[in-house]
């Protein structure tokens, strides 16, 4: 699946589109197919974020994976630092992102 | 320590009201990102992976305790509570909000900092050696050349829109505490034979993609004649430069492609130019500035003995602890490497530990280092344990001065929107395997260093151990580097074969050091064994 994100023009936070917003946790992504560049184009217009771009992901049980680490990465927070990723209470937050 | 005056204070409140106008209109949706971008970037305010990164200029690595006590607070009111002290003496902010980055330059400028050329194509934070004002081996304070440099050229025109950054860098003493040759210009203060003070000027390295060392283009530079050498060289730089390719806009590849002895040519008749038409050297300027680092009020006769009784504090004596030209002074440096920690990573609490200390036993002073670890320049000895037991007590009394847990790493993917791999767990690993004091201690000397990705901002290639984060169709893939060095006998570490997992490049960083004890002589370092007998073994060893 396609899926776009960026990052909030205010607070810099990575930003997963759903179809009508932005949303900070990737599972809320929706597969923009064929609809990308429409999309994107009108967000820029919008000025509420950043770099809007398509990235490449999957969807199964475990919610939407995308398909590079470093959008995995973005998607959660440093590795490094668990206590600030968006689940920090998730001791196999990491086996995700690797 | 320099302090500003009133122009000083004037140009840095402008900007940050300027900056304060440009966020105001760019979040009213007045100005697009393409517009606003280069703008913020001049503010050393980047978008990274999950925020914006704030990195503020540290000049010369120098900081008073004041400023240090406005870093946490910035950290704690802005940030997560903490900073990372960079290979360029600086301090970045990981998680800065857009719409508080002007009020944190509003804060900033209150303690007489700024983020200005922190970023962009401009002269970058000039860096110094971290013991200057205070090493037993210098000639002089290198620091009023750096700041009377930094003066002459913040916002010059002609210097304002270079055709890339370009990194400076000036010591005074044999010892290279700088990495002098990886920048593109840089000043070693040496005397003549004559016992006059001048510069030993370097210029055309640099890291990155395409690394190159420094060569020596003048062999003794009258001290008065620098403006002039530096604009000559900028000029020259300027009038070449490759402006249409991003791979080849860095002076390092004029000079490469030019020639050093044509480079250098054209510099000197350059700087000729400039000295036939009288440029004057700003002779009040100078001794103004210079009165700011006369040195503190060092007492006399103090004992020169330290009390290593406890044998907890004479392990990180020994290894922290370095000569001062002061009798009964010392230099204490800090280590930001805890085994299992981020490497220049320093919370706030721990900030406002170092600013007391500071202010109660340095002189109100503190460095930070290119190796990403801080320093009270001017303690008393007996102060010593003291100092120690505050620092144990904040977790920051790690004994591993240039040892293989003091690597150097940048943030890599865990942060960097430009990395090809994760530097930092990497970094942690390595640790974690030689954190045994008595094997760190055996090994010796070992300088390890990480960069996540091409741009070298780890210093890979300086490392006696270079690491280099790439990405393998998306997965993270390491290539072991060696021999590289940033001191005195700069050199440029080699790739040693086909790269590496996360957990492979740990094992082959050990099979290293197990061959460099197996064949070491007596009294060498690893890179001293890497130089006497190459590559090979080496490959041998880990790819065998
Ligand atoms: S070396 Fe690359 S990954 Fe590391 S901080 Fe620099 S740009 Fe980012």
């Amino acid at each position: 699946m396609k899926i776009i994100t960026g990052n909030n023009l205010r607070s810099g936070a990575v930003v997963w589109w759903t179809g009508y917003d932005w949303s900070l946790h990737v599972e809320d992504s929706i597969d923009v197919g064929e609809h990308a560049e429409a999309v994107i184009q009108r967000e820029e217009g919008a000025q509420r974020v950043n770099g809007a771009h398509a990235v490449e992901a999957t969807r199964d049980e475990d919610g939407v994976r995308p398909a590079h680490i470093k959008d995995r990465i973005r998607a959660l927070g440093p590795t490094v630092r668990p206590d600030l990723t968006l689940k920090p209470a998730d001791p196999a937050v990491g086996n995700w992102v690797i | 320590m320099y302090r500003y005056d009133q122009y000083d204070q004037a140009m840095v409140d402008a900007r940050v009201a300027e900056f304060r106008d440009q966020v105001s209109r760019r979040l009213a949706g007045r100005m697009t990102d393409d517009q606003f971008k280069p703008l913020r970037l001049k503010n050393g305010l980047y978008l990274q992976l999950h925020a914006y990164m704030l990195r503020v200029a540290i000049p010369y690595g120098t900081l008073n305790s004041r400023q240090m006590r406005k870093l946490a607070q910035i950290a704690r009111t802005y940030d997560r509570g903490y900073g990372h002290f960079t290979t360029r003496q600086n301090i970045q902010y990981n998680w800065i909000r857009l719409e508080d980055a002007p009020d944190i330059l509003g804060d900033l400028a209150k303690v007489e900092m700024h983020d200005i050329q922190t970023s962009g194509e401009s002269i970058r934070n000039i860096s110094a050696d971290q013991f200057a004002g205070a090493a037993a081996d210098e000639i002089m304070d290198p620091r009023p050349w750096c700041e009377l440099i930094r003066q002459m050229t913040s916002f010059m025109p002609e210097f304002s829109y270079l055709p890339r950054k370009f990194k400076i860098a000036v010591i005074a003493s044999k010892a290279d505490r700088a990495a002098l040759r990886w920048h593109d210009f840089a000043l070693r203060i040496v005397r003549n034979d004559a016992g006059e003070t001048g510069f030993e000027v370097f210029a055309g390295g640099g890291m990155g993609r395409t690394p190159f060392i420094a060569f020596r283009i003048r062999e003794f530079l009258p001290t008065n004649e620098i403006f002039a050498y530096l604009q000559a060289v900028l000029r020259v730089w300027n009038r070449h430069a490759r402006r249409d390719n991003i791979h080849k806009q860095r002076m390092k590849i004029l000079v490469h492609e030019l020639g050093e002895k044509e480079f250098a040519r054209q510099v000197e008749a350059e700087h000729a130019g400039f000295l036939a038409r009288g440029a004057n050297f700003p002779q009040a300027e100078y001794d103004r500035i210079a009165e700011f680092f006369a040195p503190p009020p060092f007492e006399q006769g103090l004992n020169d003995d330290i009390d290593l009784a406890d044998p907890e504090f004479a392990a990180w004596a020994e290894r922290q602890v370095v000569a001062h030209k002061a009798p009964g002074y010392a230099i204490a440096n800090i280590s930001l490497k805890p085994v299992g920690g981020i490497p220049g990573d320093i919370s706030a609490e721990q900030m406002d530990v170092v600013a007391d200390l500071a202010e109660r036993y340095s002189f109100d002073e503190l460095r930070a280092t290119h190796s990403q670890n801080l320093v009270l320049p001017h303690v008393r000895k007996a102060d010593l344990p003291a100092i120690w037991r505050a620092l144990r007590d904040c977790g920051l009394a790690d004994a591993n001065l240039d040892l293989a847990t003091d690597l150097i790493a940048c943030p890599g993917l865990d942060y960097c929107s430009l990395a090809n791999a994760r530097s930092i767990p990497v970094a942690q690993k390595i640790a974690a395997r030689f954190a045994d004091a008595e094997r760190q201690a055996r090994i010796g000397e070992l300088k390890i260093k990480i960069s996540g990705c091409i741009n070298a901002c780890g210093h890979h290639h300086a490392g006696n151990i270079g690491i280099l984060g790439v990405d393998r169709k998306g997965i993270e893939n390491y290539q072991l580097l060696l021999g590289g060095s940033g001191d005195a006998e700069t050199s440029q570490a080699r790739i040693a074969g086909p790269g590496f997992d996360e957990d492979g490049i740990v094992d082959a960083v050990e099979k290293a050091t197990e061959l460099y004890l197996r064949q070491r002589e007596d009294g060498e370092r690893f890179i001293d064994t890497y130089r006497r007998i190459g590559m090979e073994p080496f490959k041998e060893a880990i790819y065998g």
